[in-house]
């Protein structure tokens, strides 16, 4: 009686490994390149400002710094042709005890930039799937 | 005088700012909502990630329970959520209330109230009652890992307890017990982009049980009396991250030699306008049900999240 449910798997798996077409656009590409990623990082920084769940976090942060940073961290995190030259995301957050909510706080402030920015699901998830393993060096350190 | 020219000043201006303003604040509406910029915040999980609420109580989807602790409470935070479902396949209907508590996406404990009405049966067989009751306390604990952000899927143990209330026709029926214990060890992964670039979820339980049609036709039998482990399992693909199509399998314990039990499936869609709401509908199957074959039907379930 397995048997179905073991089918509708595979054919979820056998249609995951056919994704990657040739001719689909770079990641770096598909976000606008460097200006569609500065744009996004504006646009989340502005979500910040009214997340009351982080926003104490950047008091006194340079926020024209952070976002040179930022932008510079996905534009080569995405193999654009930048030089993120800043600390590595472990550095950054230690010693600040971020929280796993403010985390999933962060996540929503870009998933809303994205959204703002009209960036499609696809690349908005291709992005997020590049970020999400920082998880573990950006909270409870 | 002049305060009255003022007014006439300001009144239409006032309005035409208030009809500029209008468009922008129906495209912000969402956006505000998904902020969570209200106070207390208690909704920090990212949308979807606190599942629908199966028949049972459990977060999860409509009959299969995921390792995913209810609500949108992160682990700094609480949530609750509140839940009705009607499951209709013409011959029986199920209704069922219930909430659940949740405490720093750790623990989760949930109650549900089930009642089947069972008019074909009780026609058939001349039978003093028309439906049955189940109440179901529920507690999940998250074990190991994250949905999300870690490469472990999020892992968890449950329990359910579950009271069968009307015990007279499964007695009649051959069930031994009108309370049983089910335990669900949970495994599940939400790959981002994992298929065509859409965020994918994937989800393994084994129940260890003896329930009889989940506890409604209440726990062993004649055939057997003893606990089995059974697999089921879901898997859903978010179009975006508001709707979710997804489709379950539960396979079911078969104790009784008077009424067989089938494997139950579904096929649903999820709809997460935001973090207040979620609505389930789904396409049932669940085989024969105590002598009525084809047990085909409607599954339509409301969760609030607090």
């Amino acid at each position: 009686m397995l048997l179905r449910p073991m089918l509708m798997m595979s054919i979820f798996l056998l249609l995951s490994a056919c994704t990657s077409s040739p001719r689909e656009p770079s990641l770096y590409d598909a976000l606008g390149q460097r200006e569609g990623i500065a744009n996004i990082t504006h646009q989340m920084i502005l979500n910040f400002a009214q997340d009351e769940r982080v926003k104490h976090r950047f008091k006194g942060v340079n926020m024209q710094k952070f976002k040179i940073g930022f932008t510079n961290y996905v534009c080569a995190l995405v193999q654009g042709p930048c030089e993120y030259q800043g600390d590595s995301m472990k550095t950054i957050h230690a010693g600040y005890n971020y929280t796993n909510t403010e985390f999933n706080a962060i996540v929503d402030d870009l998933i809303l930039a994205m959204e703002q920015c009209g960036v499609p699901v696809a690349t908005q998830n291709r992005l997020l799937a590049k970020l999400a393993p920082t998880y573990k060096d950006v909270v409870y350190h | 005088m002049k305060i009255m020219a003022i007014k006439k000043m300001i009144v239409p201006k006032m309005l035409l700012s208030v009809v500029l303003l209008l468009p922008s604040l129906f495209v912000h509406a969402v956006t505000d909502t998904d902020l969570a910029a209200d106070q207390p915040i208690k909704r920090s999980r990212l949308l979807v990630t606190g599942g629908a609420t199966t028949i049972e109580g459990s977060a999860g989807g409509g009959i299969v329970p995921m390792a995913v602790i209810s609500g949108y409470g992160a682990q700094e935070e609480q949530s609750a959520t509140a839940f009705a479902s009607y499951v209709d396949t013409g011959d029986y209907q199920l209704e069922v209330i219930g909430g659940s508590w949740s405490w720093r996406n750790r623990v989760e404990l949930s109650i549900a109230q089930q009642k089947l009405t069972h008019d074909s049966l009780t026609a058939a067989l001349s039978l003093p009652s028309d439906s049955i009751s189940q109440r179901i306390i529920s507690a999940k604990v998250r074990v190991a890992g994250d949905l999300i952000y870690t490469r472990l899927p999020q892992l968890s143990i449950g329990v359910q307890h579950k009271k069968n209330l009307d015990f007279l026709v499964p007695a009649a029926v051959g069930a031994k017990d009108d309370s049983g214990t089910d335990i669900n060890f949970t495994a599940t992964k939400l790959i981002l982009g994992g298929l065509l670039h859409r965020n994918l979820l994937l989800n393994a339980n084994f129940r260890y049980t003896k329930a009889n049609q989940t506890g409604l036709v209440g726990f062993g039998g004649d055939k057997n009396n003893d606990y089995e482990l059974l697999p089921e399992i879901s898997a859903g693909v978010l179009v975006n991250r508001h709707w979710l199509l997804g489709t379950e399998y539960r396979q079911k314990p078969n104790n009784l030699s008077f009424i067989k039990e089938d494997d139950w499936q579904t096929v649903f869609v999820g709809w997460f306008p935001n973090k207040r709401v979620a609505l389930v509908a789904a396409y049932v199957d669940l085989g024969e049900v105590a002598t009525f074959k084809d047990q085909t039907g409607w599954y339509l379930s409301l969760q609030g999240s607090f």
